[in-house]
């Protein structure tokens, strides 16, 4: 049922307090609510923190309990946490979040025209492939129609990259 | 006199430092450096005197006006020089009549107006003396503030007003502190016009406008709105006044164009940039101004 637990070297992602959006690692439980946690790759200092501001990630460092901040950074750098952080989709969801907050009106507009773009050459595809499907009989479409939908979906992600790109600068 | 005696002394190099207005001088002896003593200078430096007019307390001086006419030695700085009898005799005087060609009924033939007339009315009880204020100055002397975030080509959205919604080029502030802003026309309909700065929502998206020069002559009095109004004799149907209907002139085509053409050649070169200033400013379902970066 649960998957990830608090354990020492948990590394925890914090959602709320001054130091919300950074990564931290945890070196030791203080009590029931707080846990000495350290973030030396990531700008937090060594500190106690309360659990509740703390997100378990599924990266695992390997240190001893109170290892000092070395260690900690030693192990976090070994283990590359920053890059597979940036890697994963939790992270890429935030940044995601972020670039929308920050669109301005050009950016909304330039985002509406492509993503119009993109939702009617789709289903400019999808009529085509309803209109063969009721024609033919359902018989030999079943097999194509995988293929063709897989198509426009990626002409039409590459060209809302660059223009997702735009907004972002 | 030990006056004679001391500028010899002091003229060569000395200079007195504060001898600017220090009042409270005394001795009438300590005249400013003689130009006789000053033998090597050929020009002397104008030093000012201090008062001659020692103070008794404040405000109140030993000496009268006439008194000090003649101490100051007044008679002998004049600096103009005495009117002439026949400069006297030619001084031009101001045109006290006009002459006016008579119109109406009576036409051709001309007659003479005073310039200044006499007042038509003497107020029985004369007018009370308004207190002095200060800072209140008319609304030409207004000091003009336009936000930060616009800058000549800025992108606005005009809130009110026949063209709300819409997306419009900044070009300058005109000196009533309305902003003069263009469409362009042929991207919107929005021709040369006046907006409001406290009624228009800048964004951040710019267009270079640095070499696109705007006629002089686009001022507020050429966008003021014209109000012809003659009260006629008869009161009948004469309550719509006469231009209620706007015409567009050729004055305002020719500018259009002329502004336009060079900032369209700038809109050309930011992709999307046409399209955008086409479309309108709205809101929708979970769009909040507030959280809204523009």
């Amino acid at each position: 049922v649960f998957k990830r637990f608090v354990e020492i070297g948990r590394v925890a992602f914090i959602s709320f307090g001054p130091h919300a959006g950074k990564l931290v690692a945890i070196v030791d439980v203080i009590d029931q609510n707080r846990a000495l946690v350290d973030g030396p790759c990531s700008g937090v200092r060594r500190q106690a923190m309360p659990f509740k501001c703390m997100q378990l990630t599924d990266f695992v460092l390997k240190f001893p309990h109170s290892a000092r901040q070395k260690c900690v950074r030693l192990a976090w750098q070994k283990d590359n946490i920053n890059e597979k952080w940036a890697a994963t989709r939790w992270a890429k969801k935030i940044e995601a979040r972020e670039k929308k907050a920050k669109m301005t009106d050009f950016d909304r507009y330039k985002v509406m025209k492509a993503k119009k773009m993109r939702n009617r050459i789709i289903k400019h595809e999808m009529k085509k492939l309803q209109k063969m499907a009721s024609k033919k009989g359902k018989k030999p479409e079943k097999s194509e129609k995988p293929e063709k939908s897989g198509k426009p979906e990626k002409a039409k992600k590459s060209e809302k990259a660059p223009k997702a790109q735009k907004a972002q600068k | 006199m030990a006056g004679e005696k001391k500028p010899g002394e002091k003229a060569p190099g000395e200079k007195k430092p504060g001898k600017k207005k220090t009042p409270g001088e005394k001795k009438p002896a300590e005249q400013k450096a003689a130009p006789k003593a000053a033998g090597e200078k050929k020009k002397w430096v104008k030093k000012h005197h201090a008062s001659r007019n020692p103070v008794l307390a404040r405000g109140i001086g030993r000496y009268s006006r006439s008194a000090m006419y003649a101490r100051k030695a007044l008679y002998k700085r004049k600096y103009t020089a005495p009117e002439t009898k026949i400069e006297k005799k030619k001084k031009e005087k101001p045109r006290a009549t006009i002459t006016k060609p008579v119109g109406g009924d009576k036409n051709g033939g001309s007659r003479v107006v005073k310039i200044r007339k006499m007042p038509r009315y003497y107020p029985t009880e004369d007018v009370p003396r308004k207190l002095l204020s200060h800072g209140k100055k008319p609304f030409c002397q207004h000091k003009r503030r336009l936000r930060a975030s616009i800058t000549p080509g800025t992108v606005l959205i005009l809130l009110t007003g026949r063209h709300r919604g819409k997306r419009v080029v900044f070009l300058k502030q005109l000196a009533t502190g309305l902003l003069l802003v263009t469409g362009p026309l042929a991207i919107n309909r929005v021709p040369l016009r006046r907006a409001h700065q406290k009624f228009v929502i800048a964004t951040s998206t710019k267009v270079d406008i640095s070499g696109v020069k705007i006629p002089k002559h686009l001022t507020d009095a050429y966008f003021k709105k014209k109000r012809l109004r003659k009260p006629k004799h008869q009161e009948g149907e004469i309550f719509d006044t006469e231009k209620e209907k706007y015409e567009l002139t050729e004055q305002r085509k020719v500018d259009q164009k002329a502004v336009d053409s060079q900032v369209l050649a700038q809109i050309k070169k930011v992709p999307q940039l046409r399209g955008y200033l086409h479309s309108t400013f709205c809101l929708s379902n979970g769009v909040y101004p507030h959280k809204l970066v523009f």
